[in-house]
């Protein structure tokens, strides 16, 4: 039986190349998110929709070639990390726009 | 050069700061002095400031939290003795400037070095131990979270005598907050602080998380571990969820400060409630991450002392797993008043009564294990009971906020500051203290002095009714907080009582520092030795060791075959040690100064962050990063304790258990 103190097997590390690519998406991501506003080449809704676009893209980017998901023989509480940490970023993020939403209108603020 | 940093930065002007500074450079002056007379510097080094042992780093981190609660308590009794004189023509001692810093440095000290310290201190205290592993899964970021925490906290006291401290609360609520009304260096020493402390706090619940997850002893599945560990597990899941939270928010209002945005000015399109929003996002779970772990501790020493196994075990952990998520779903019951229709208040509302029901399980379970019990009353079981009565109260008082109606009377008014020291003191301090006179033995190898125990108990615990009994009072008679001055005569009897309480808080803490010295006195004496590792009879794995454990913690890992497996073992006759069995060589981390040298270069960044002195910041920041770089580069960071090493010392251990059984 290993011993459960020093097992280190498992985890899926990624390689140079890996994390290259990512690092490279991540930068252009991120560009083109200042491009989009600083150039100010769209209507603020549709700087708006590119942005929540380029976010999720960005999010998605990160937890493939950094966080490894759904790789390696880990997928099991990488998952489970994973919707708990979905669940908590959604009832942030709902919670806030709800709640903010909300107090705007009753502060006659918008 | 220096940047905003001049000499008239040193509050010369103000004589209580002075003649702090004069006792603390006498107290710092004497102690270096001694430590440099008797030669201990090496032996601080290599065997404490360097080590990566989780049972050094716990006797650490509760040293901090003793040295928070020293500071955080004279700002408390300070607040008090200002309202009991500055009533009618009276000013008080304290002008409004420097009283504002005080209330500020009260609440962030006391909740992030007191509360946050000490129970990173019971978790590697005991986590480790519980469920049988040799250490913590990353022992290296131990080490640099107990530096970072620290030098957060030296920070935060610099700023008592270089320039000052925020004036906004320990919130740091915009606008007041934001350039325009704080100019001054107070709120940039807050935000350091918060970030460079925020790191070792996130690094402590990833560490403990996986140390949970990947490091049980064989067979202690999810539900053979023992109730402190899933408290523990619950408070870091929710401390890595939440703290980004609060780094995020306090980044956004230092972009405001140092970089003229606006997140949350008035102007700008800025918009100060969202602050609000996030910072109770992360400050509502907060308090769970504090008195979840507290009532883990209560349910390992109720137990214990009452004889019997906890009553519904598994309630309490789905119990516990339950605040944890509904801990979430709360935070806007900390500003109701803020402007949110009903539909808000109400779902919110609503959710924070419901967390009083997995509570109230928790409460009823402590006291059913007690029922028919042979109970005794050793002084940890003072602080237990006393837990129970005086958190109902806060608990209580919690559900009456938590109805809008009600809260729209009460919000910011002292029923509140009476409520949420209800429920910390009663809870969080109570439970640490409960803990530590708990675990003392198993740590430290003696009893700490019970007659103290019991003494500091019943002047904390008398003291708290004075103190803030008399603040419900004022709450209902509309008395606000964070006053400096106040002129109706109805008031001023309530505050005196107050006064009181806190003066008998204060021979608490007394007894407690004099708890501290007569254990350490008499720590040889044949009655306060633990010989058995078991002083209590307790039910887990902690007390199989020896006390204080080697090294390794434990010389074979045992096997878990049941909840509360040392009882289980103790039980059916099994030896959990194993002694005399077949020793192997051990593998365990070296100790380093790469924490200490970050926690150094992280204190010479925010130092030099405050003041705007950019090149000194650069430095810092790189030495950082750089010592990171270079830790990680580092190779040669593990050894390995030879069998014959750990045979004899186990076998030493074996002995001395023979010839205890033989008297």
């Amino acid at each position: 039986m290993s011993n459960p103190n020093t097992s280190s097997s498992g985890e899926s590390h990624g390689s140079v190349s890996s994390y290259l690519i990512g690092f490279v998406l991540a930068v252009i991501l991120t560009v083109l998110s200042f491009g989009v506003v600083m150039s100010h080449s769209l209507a603020p809704a549709g700087t708006l929709a590119a942005l929540s676009v380029l976010a999720l893209v960005q999010v998605l980017v990160h937890l493939h070639y950094f966080l490894h998901m759904g790789s390696g023989s880990e997928a099991r509480w990488n998952n489970i990390a994973f919707v708990f940490t979905v669940a908590f970023v959604s009832i942030l993020i709902v919670g806030t726009v709800f709640i903010m939403s909300n107090t705007s209108m009753n502060m006659m603020s918008r | 050069m220096l940047g905003r940093l001049s000499l008239s930065a040193i509050p010369l002007d103000v004589p209580i700061l002075v003649g702090t500074f004069i006792g603390v450079l006498i107290v710092g002056v004497a102690v270096l002095g001694l430590i440099t007379y008797y030669g201990k510097w090496g032996y601080l080094w290599k065997e404490w400031f360097t080590s990566v042992d989780h049972k050094r780093l716990a006797v650490m981190y509760i040293v901090l939290a003793l040295v928070a609660l020293a500071r955080g308590f004279a700002d408390a009794i300070m607040m008090r003795t200002q309202l009991a004189l500055a009533y009618a023509g009276n000013p008080g001692y304290l002008p409004p400037h420097h009283y504002d810093q005080i209330f500020s440095a009260h609440g962030t000290i006391m909740i992030f070095f007191l509360a946050m310290a000490f129970m990173t201190g019971l978790f590697n205290f005991i986590v480790p131990l519980q469920i049988g592993a040799r250490d913590v899964a990353y022992p290296f970021l131990n080490n640099l979270s107990f530096w970072m925490t620290a030098v957060a906290f030296m920070l935060v006291n610099i700023s008592l005598f270089i320039g000052e401290f925020s004036q906004c609360g320990w919130l740091a609520y915009p606008p007041l907050s934001e350039m325009q009304f704080s100019p001054g260096v107070g709120v940039d020493y807050y935000i350091w602080a918060i970030q460079i402390s925020g790191v070792g706090t996130l690094l402590t619940g990833v560490n403990f998380f996986v140390t949970i997850v990947k490091m049980r002893a064989p067979g202690m599945t999810w539900l053979k571990m023992p109730v402190f560990t899933w408290t523990a597990f619950c408070s870091s899941i929710l401390i890595m969820a939440t703290f980004p939270v609060l780094t995020v928010a306090v980044a956004l209002l230092g972009l405001d400060r140092y970089f003229g945005m606006h997140f949350f000015t008035n102007d700008g399109g800025g918009n100060q409630m969202l602050y609000l929003n996030l910072i109770w996002a992360w400050g509502h779970p907060e308090v769970y991450i504090l008195v979840l772990p507290a009532f883990g501790v209560f349910s390992e020493v109720v137990p214990a002392f009452s004889g019997k196994p906890l009553f519904g075990y598994k309630t309490m952990v789905y119990a516990t797993c339950s605040i944890m998520v509904l801990s979430f779903l709360v935070w806007v019951h900390h500003f109701f008043t803020m402007g949110a229709g009903p539909d808000v208040n109400a779902f919110f509302g609503i959710a924070t009564m419901i967390i009083s029901i997995p509570t109230g399980v928790k409460l009823f379970n402590w006291l059913f294990t007690m029922y028919k019990g042979r109970i005794q009353y050793h002084a940890c079981m003072y602080w237990a009971v006393g837990f129970m009565v005086v958190f109902t109260i806060g608990g209580m008082t919690g559900v009456m906020m938590a109805i809008p109606g009600s809260d729209f009377v009460l919000h910011n008014s002292l029923f509140l500051i009476a409520h949420f020291h209800n429920v910390i003191i009663g809870g969080v301090y109570f439970g640490y203290v409960c803990g530590m006179n708990f675990w003392a033995p198993k740590v430290l190898g003696f009893k700490m002095n019970e007659a103290w125990g019991i003494r500091a108990f019943w002047f904390w615990l008398v003291g708290f009714f004075f103190a803030f009994m008399p603040l419900y009072v004022l709450g209902f008679e509309g008395m606000t907080r964070r006053m400096n001055h106040y002129d109706n005569p109805a008031w001023h009897p309530w505050m005196l009582i107050a006064e009181v309480g806190a003066v008998l808080i204060l021979f608490g803490v007394v007894c407690q520092l004099m708890q501290i010295y007569v254990s350490i006195r008499d720590c040889n004496k044949p009655e306060n030795r633990d010989v058995t590792g078991d002083p209590w009879n307790g039910r887990t794995l902690e007390w199989s060791t020896s006390s204080p454990p080697p090294v390794y913690n434990f010389a074979i890992v045992p096997h878990v075959s049941s909840l509360d497996a040392y009882t289980h073992d103790k039980e059916n006759g099994i030896d959990t040690r194993q002694a005399g069995g077949k020793y192997e060589a051990i593998h365990m981390p070296k100790n380093t100064a790469s924490g200490i040298a970050c926690g150094a270069f992280a204190l010479i960044f925010g130092f030099a962050a405050v003041w705007y002195i950019w090149w000194l910041a650069a430095i810092g920041l790189v030495g950082v990063i750089g010592t990171v770089i270079a830790r990680s580069a580092n190779k040669d960071i593990d050894y390995y304790i030879p069998a014959e090493e750990v045979a004899r010392i186990e076998n030493e251990h074996t002995r001395k258990l023979m010839a205890q059984a033989a008297e």
